[in-house]
């Protein structure tokens, strides 16, 4: 009996999403920027972005805790 | 790291800045299309640029009414990473005008914007702040001579890159009220990421500064403490 229950709420949820997904794919085309984050790339350039800023900041941590050494020195 | 709470909120203010500012929808604008996204990175230069300069002026005005060597130490190192950041805002504007403007106005008209030049004075004038220093010895009087002219610098801030360019007419968005400011003209969803753009690049200017500051008064250790 659970099993036939089990199947039979699978099967239901089989048919959402493609409704749900109609409906969020028109909620992002309302962006402007869509278009240019689904086939533009532009996650590279957030990722490289990162990394630069990522150690740059990296770098200034270090030069703070170098400094702190020498103020306690 | 010494007092870290303000430099974590720094790098996680800048991560999101980055992610928003790339990510984030913006407005459709003619002209300007997705360069808009230059807002979260060329203004926030001047914006930080002004408050270092205020900070800078700030312990100007404390060296003269105290003789310490330690609040001209912080002055100078304020006005630098300013004019840093102001060299940074410059070259950022460079680029961003000559991807906009250069296919609406003539060369004639871009030379002779006035926020260019504006802003070329008031770094000049700052330029003209460390030349000062460099050529004077006496530590003392080094000190006064700065804290003085440091004030007038500033000073001459206000007509360069606020009321000037103001008056005359201009390619530079922005000229009625305060740029980037105006609540009518920025989207809602650009100041989600703007406002904190600005707190996380002051921020990072701060640290720089700080880190400048501590490097100066360690080699100054005796002049300080006798």
């Amino acid at each position: 009996m659970a099993k036939r229950i089990a199947s039979l709420f699978f099967s239901l949820l089989a048919f959402l999403p493609a409704t749900l997904l109609a409906q969020v794919a028109d909620n992002q085309k309302k962006y402007t920027a869509f278009e240019m984050r689904s086939n533009g790339k532009i996650y590279v350039v957030v990722a490289v972005v990162l990394i630069i800023l990522i150690g740059l900041l990296l770098y200034l941590i270090r030069l703070d805790g170098k400094i702190t050494r020498l103020e306690k020195h | 790291m010494r007092k870290s709470w303000w430099k974590i909120l720094c790098i996680i203010l800048l991560i999101y800045t980055v992610v928003g500012g790339f990510l984030f929808s913006v407005p459709v604008r003619e002209i300007l299309h997705e360069t808009i996204r230059n807002l979260y990175f060329h203004v926030c230069m001047w914006f930080g640029m002004m408050i270092l300069f205020t900070a800078s002026i700030v312990y100007a005005i404390k060296y003269l009414r105290s003789q310490q060597l330690k609040d001209d130490i912080y002055s100078v190192n304020f006005a630098k990473v300013g004019t840093l950041f102001g060299i940074l805002g410059y070259t950022t504007g460079i680029v961003w005008a000559s991807y906009t403007w250069t296919e609406y106005a003539s060369s004639t008209q871009i030379f002779s914007e006035p926020k260019l030049l504006g802003a070329a004075i008031a770094l000049l004038v700052y330029f003209a702040y460390f030349v000062l220093r460099g050529s004077i010895t006496d530590i003392d009087k080094k000190a006064r001579v700065s804290a003085v002219y440091s004030i007038f610098a500033y000073i001459m801030l206000f007509p360069a890159i606020w009321i000037l360019p103001r008056l005359l007419e201009s390619l530079h968005p922005g000229n009625e009220g305060n740029p980037a400011l105006n609540f009518r003209n920025l989207d809602g969803r650009m100041r989600m990421v703007f406002y904190p753009a600005i707190i996380g690049w002051t921020l990072l200017g701060v640290w720089i500064t700080s880190l400048k500051i501590r490097l100066d008064l360690l080699k100054n250790k005796n002049i300080l403490n006798g």
